[in-house]
């Protein structure tokens, strides 16, 4: 069953509503008819209402839904062929980042992503998308056998960050993530990421310094998260609501900032229940930049890499 | 641990209260062993105390004065300001807190770069400082450090980066994250052109600085107990609910994790960073 948002729950209520109308109505009675068809109008404006009026605070809730698409069904859906391959070759494999090999309309592409479940059982085996030191290792193994064998690279982006523990902490977190950002930066294969759901901080940019940027339309990208942000800068971690209007995190905010190539829409309200379209629209980007990319020498991907991010920042001289 | 212990520890806890009330701040109280020290003979012994071997915290001058030739420190892009773009306002509006920072430290930003000597040997140099907003990476910092690397690049001499930060500043949003990228990108260059560089990590380096530049050195040095981690302990204690062991975190605790070179005391600190310039420096290879 698709978990309900506070915010759906009036929308939610007028359509059961409806519904015990319509039993109700079987018998004929052209008054009932009409009572509604007035509340099946009132819930379609409400709808719009809503949906198209959400707060930054309320797209994080949907970022984070627990039936939103996640990458391995992502990159099956998006691949004709996907082969998963596991393990950072030095400690173990992290189920909090997926990978493999595939192909998308014929083009071989290496494909890495953060895996959340979509129930607790799930969610803890994947550590809720909260890697260690040796996901981010598996993810650049990947990344670098894919230079090897000159394939692009996709990543799909979906963490709230890289996972604050102690075997994280000793075995190099920070490290890790650095090592990363350096490589990436250095890979002469193009690298275009989405992000799928919640980008956290290092952790998301870890898999993310690519050559196109794009965010699902209910996706967030956040230099921490607003309940972080909340009860670190406003002292008070019940106004990460507030927290996340003033960090500027939705796929328009980003796309204002500059660091989004592009958004990919989603059905009003998320792609929870409609996973397909959205990997079709999702398919249909990564073949249109590979294609363009083929025309592209390796040097220049890399150079096109570096001047995008060097370029990041506003500052007065 | 014993209430007495736990008791002497409290005792021990570094606050600001502990700042003796003498006129003229000729005298100030070790955080860490509580011993009364004369600020003279801390200034002489590079601010570590002599007691307990507690490494104080230093400004960008300070680490200047101690670890480099004398007047040989030119500045380069001291005129970068930082800017309130997306007017953030938390308990404090963004600007304000800028304004504060300057005020204070006479500088325009947390972070200072140029070029200095080492025994007569040039090298590129940044020097974050802490006592500026944490010492938080926005897109100045990113972009200084940039610029010294790029300048590294460019003139080949080493670089030395002293990392002494909370991590992004959240003020700053997105683009305060991307700087790690930022930075991060322009040390492939510098490893390219196999130019030598070394960081020394000091109290704290923390978060997106050290998961970006901090820990991509050649040769990785810490200051004695400082903080180096990726999450801060608190959030760490948070997640995982469990106080965390004592000495976590902490340069030596790196050292046995394999995550720097070595843990060096300031008074040693100048004769190590010329040696290991000197030696991992192509250059001086063909000057023999
Ligand atoms: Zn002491």
């Amino acid at each position: 069953m698709t978990k309900i948002l506070e915010f759906e729950k009036p929308i939610v209520e007028l359509y059961e509503k409806i519904e015990q109308l319509k039993a109700l109505s079987k018998s004929g009675n052209i008054e009932l008819e009409k009572e509604i068809q007035r509340i099946e109008k009132r819930a379609k404006k409400l709808k719009m209402d809503i949906y198209s009026n959400l707060s930054p605070h309320q797209i994080v809730q949907i970022a984070r839904h627990p039936n939103r698409p996640d990458s391995s069904s992502l990159f099956r859906l998006i691949c004709e062929k996907f082969i998963p391959l596991h393990g950072d070759r030095q400690f173990r494999d992290d189920p909090s980042i997926v990978g493999g090999i595939g192909t998308i309309k014929g083009q071989r592409v290496i494909l890495i992503g953060h895996q959340k479940g979509h129930d607790t059982k799930e969610n803890i085996y994947r550590n809720f998308g909260m890697p260690h030191p040796e996901g981010y290792r598996k993810a650049l193994r990947l990344m670098e056998m894919a230079q090897k064998f000159s394939i692009p690279i996709v990543t799909f982006i979906d963490t709230p960050g890289a996972y604050p523990g102690l075997g994280a902490e000793e075995r190099g977190q920070a490290e890790a993530i650095a090592r990363n950002l350096r490589e990436m930066s250095s890979m002469t294969v193009p690298i275009i990421s989405f992000v799928i759901g919640e980008g956290g901080s290092g952790g998301a940019l870890a898999i993310g310094v690519s050559n196109k940027l794009y965010m699902l339309e209910y996706s967030v990208y956040s230099v921490i998260s607003p309940e972080g942000c909340a009860s670190i800068l406003f002292r008070d971690a019940k106004k990460a609501d507030e927290a996340s209007k003033s960090l500027k995190i939705t796929s328009v905010d980003v796309m204002g900032l500059g660091i989004a190539d592009g958004v990919i829409p989603e059905p009003m309200g998320g792609s929870h229940n409609d996973w397909k379209n959205l990997s079709k629209d999702m398919k249909k980007q990564i073949v249109s930049d590979l294609k363009n990319y083929k025309l592209i020498k390796p040097e220049a991907i890399r150079q096109e890499r570096y001047k995008k991010f060097r370029e990041m920042g506003e500052f007065q001289v | 641990m014993s209430i007495i212990d736990w008791f002497a520890k409290k005792q021990k806890a570094p606050s600001k209260a502990e700042r003796l009330n003498i006129p003229g701040d000729l005298w100030i109280k070790c955080p860490s062993c509580s011993e009364v020290l004369f600020t003279k003979d801390l200034e002489v012994n590079y601010k570590v105390c002599n007691h307990c071997n507690f490494h104080f915290r230093l400004s960008p001058e300070e680490r200047l004065l101690y670890l480099f030739d004398k007047n040989s420190f030119v500045e380069s892009d001291s005129n970068l300001k930082p800017i309130d773009f997306l007017k953030f306002k938390d308990t404090q509006q963004y600007s304000s807190r800028i304004k504060n920072a300057q005020q204070k430290s006479k500088k325009h930003e947390a972070v200072t770069i140029g070029q200095a000597s080492i025994n007569n040997k040039m090298v590129n140099l940044a020097i974050m400082d802490f006592f500026f907003l944490g010492g938080s990476m926005g897109s100045v910092v990113g972009e200084k450090i940039t610029k010294i690397i790029e300048a590294a690049v460019e003139n080949q001499h080493p670089l030395i980066i002293f990392t002494m930060s909370g991590g992004a500043r959240m003020q700053e949003g997105l683009l305060s994250l991307m700087q790690m990228a930022k930075t991060s990108s322009a040390l492939a260059l510098l490893s390219e052109k196999k130019v030598p560089y070394i960081t020394v990590l000091c109290d704290p380096t923390t978060g997106g600085t050290s998961a970006s530049f901090a820990m991509l050195g050649d040769i990785q040095i810490a200051e004695p107990g400082a903080l180096i981690s990726f999450a801060g302990p608190r959030v760490i204690e948070q997640t995982i609910r469990q106080k965390l062991p004592d000495g976590f975190q902490k340069s030596e605790f790196l050292l046995e994790h394999g995550m720097v070179d070595m843990v060096t005391s300031r008074p040693d600190l100048k004769e190590i960073l010329f040696d290991l310039v000197t030696l991992l420096d192509p250059r001086e290879e063909v000057k023999k």
